[in-house]
């Protein structure tokens, strides 16, 4: 297993791989993407029991990863790519015609490593509730997982999904929320305040912690604290906090690169900001 | 040798609802792998009889519709093929996105299982009564869209589409109507079925109007019109065949359904027909309205889904021949 500086290095690399990615088709969500790059990174090299090189839908006897908020795909294809789910130079392909990439997830081309579609936001956390209670059923001791955007949680069914999750004691996820503020049309608190979203999850049932989602070791430690808690009857849910656009200067401190695509210099200013650790596609 | 002229007959009435009920509790006992959610309608959906055998593969989700469909696309990674119940309403319009991306885009095998459809929800009224859900359910890219016509067929389809990968959309009803085919059915997705053969005009029917279709072939037969009539269970895919070579043999066709002109099964055979065969055709279908409360059988009056609408428009049909 990776150690934690070999783990910064995929981060610096999964960044790099992110803003060439929205660079080439001129499209695509860099900033939510750089905020979750500790946090796949640490699941997908770390965390998860998983098997990239034979993929199943099924995924039996692994744990499940579930991606709500599609819309950062760069940073969960990166990562499957970079963990072996599908040749690395694939990543060239995103958002261009026919590609297995889509601008959003989707098993509909086939991808490994995805099992199911997502990007209308709020979805994600019913589907990961099925799958749980599936690997219950199975008799699984396995977990599954699922991140969503903070933005997201004003979906209505995130809450169906967060009432059924407690009532049914579905104790085997652990879902993550992408704590960063910002939206596309701006701060959550100008847009639609969320409130006291630590307490709003506490209130439906679940078990909550926090965590800072831009430190390696910190993300490590956070998941590994709340598998601990997993069995014990209450679902758990991550406040993760992260800094939208995280890692490349210019694109921190607001929501303006919630979905934009850098051009050709503020590219060169980007990949000036991260090395290139393992090698670019 | 005299002529006979059709005649059809039902034992009982019952409800297809119940076929599902049925069904559903026969595939519990033979597949381990089906589990049922159901969104609070768990006694109008008759699902009960799953609930009490099998409590370990039934899951409440309260009123909750979209959760319950993304519930059940997570169930089946890992193996499950899960059956959702609740009215149509909800089991379409409401989740419409939720079925559109977790469950036919990410071809997920999820049962979607409704009842309640259409007008012969009767009381409740239009909040209720969904007329639009064919049409919904067939524009999905691999969704199968199947709408049994009593409660021996329906027992059968609930059977027959947890053998089927993929998603489906099973249509059924409130009321009590005839029973009239086999018992012991084996239920063919996308496998039209001739019931009466006729001559003069092909009507093409599903779900309830079934029934009203035999009933009017039988008043037609008097008048000595000879009606071919043709159960349409599965309105996608569409028998394509069956169509074309019974609107070859007759030369006019009538479609009836319980749901709007737009997005029917009406439209389905005509999209067949004008390609392949262009032929005279009359809808007996709901006309770009909502319904409202009453009686099913008033409403099927007033909204021209009986069997006396059936006969005016194969009256209307032939004159174009």
């Amino acid at each position: 297993m990776p150690d934690i500086q070999e783990l910064q290095k995929i981060c610096s690399q999964v960044r790099r791989d992110i803003v060439r990615m929205v660079h080439k088709p001129q499209s695509g969500h860099p900033g939510g993407s750089l905020g979750c790059v500790e946090y796949f990174v640490a699941l997908y090299f770390n965390i998860m029991k998983h098997n990239p090189k034979n993929f199943t839908i099924d995924g039996k006897g692994e744990d499940l990863f579930f991606l709500s908020n599609g819309h950062i795909s760069p940073v969960f294809y990166s990562t499957l790519a970079r963990s072996g789910y599908f040749p690395v130079k694939e990543l060239d392909t995103f958002r261009m015609i026919d590609s297995r990439l889509q601008g959003h997830p989707t098993t509909h081309e086939g991808l490994e490593g995805v099992r199911v579609a997502s990007g209308s936001l709020g979805q994600g956390l019913s589907v990961a509730c099925g799958a749980a209670l599936t690997k219950k059923m199975n008799g699984e001791n396995t977990l599954v997982y699922s991140l969503h955007g903070d933005g997201e949680i004003q979906e209505g069914q995130i809450w169906e999904a967060a009432m059924f999750a407690a009532h049914h004691k579905i104790d085997n996820l652990i879902s993550t929320i992408d704590y960063n503020g910002r939206q596309i049309d701006g701060d959550t608190e100008d847009v639609m305040s969320l409130g006291n979203v630590e307490a709003k999850w506490q209130a439906f049932g679940w078990h909550t912690m926090k965590m800072n989602g831009n430190n390696i070791e910190e993300v490590i430690s956070g998941l590994n604290q709340a598998k601990a808690e997993t069995g014990k009857g209450k679902p758990i849910m991550i406040i993760m906090t992260t800094e939208m656009g995280q890692g490349v200067d210019f694109m921190m401190g607001s929501h303006k690169w919630h979905g934009v695509a850098p051009n050709d210099e503020q590219l060169a200013s980007a990949l000036s900001q991260l090395e290139e650790t393992l090698g670019d596609y | 040798m005299e002529k006979t002229l059709p005649k059809f007959v039902s034992t009982e009435k019952k409800d297809t609802r119940s076929g599902f009920g049925d069904g559903l509790y026969e595939l519990g006992q033979k597949n381990k792998d089906v589990v049922a959610l159901c969104a609070d309608l768990t006694g109008s959906l008759k699902m009960d009889k799953f609930e009490k055998e099998f409590p370990d593969r039934f899951f409440q989700v309260g009123i909750a519709e979209a959760n319950m469909i993304g519930v059940a696309a997570g169930m089946t990674i890992g193996g499950k093929i899960p059956f959702t119940g609740t009215f149509a309403n909800f089991s379409t319009g409401r989740v419409y996105d939720q079925i559109r991306q977790s469950v036919a885009y990410s071809g997920k095998n999820v049962k979607i299982c409704a009842s309640h459809a259409g007008l012969t929800l009767g009381e409740d009224g239009a909040t209720h009564q969904i007329l639009e859900d064919i049409g919904l359910m067939k524009m999905l890219p691999g969704m199968t869209v199947i709408n049994p016509c009593d409660y021996n067929q329906t027992k059968a389809a609930t059977i027959a589409i947890a053998e089927h990968k993929g998603p489906v959309y099973l249509r059924f009803g409130r009321p009590k109507v005839p029973v009239f085919t086999d018992p012991n059915q084996k239920f063919e997705i996308g496998k039209a079925l001739l019931l009466n053969e006729g001559t003069d005009v092909s009507i093409f029917a599903t779900g309830h109007l079934v029934w009203e279709a035999l009933k009017a072939c039988e008043a037609l037969a008097e008048e000595g019109i000879s009606a071919e009539v043709i159960n349409i269970h599965t309105i996608k895919p569409l028998d394509e065949e069956a169509v074309l070579a019974s609107a070859k043999k007759t030369g006019c066709v009538v479609t009836a359904e319980e749901h709007q002109y737009n997005g029917g099964l009406g439209e389905s055979v005509a999209r067949v027909l004008s390609q392949h065969l262009p032929t005279p055709m009359e809808f007996v279908a709901v006309n770009d309205s909502f319904g409202e409360s009453g009686t099913p059988e008033q409403l099927m009056e007033k909204y021209g889904l009986s069997s006396n609408a059936i006969i005016k428009s194969v009256k209307a049909v032939l004159q174009r021949k």
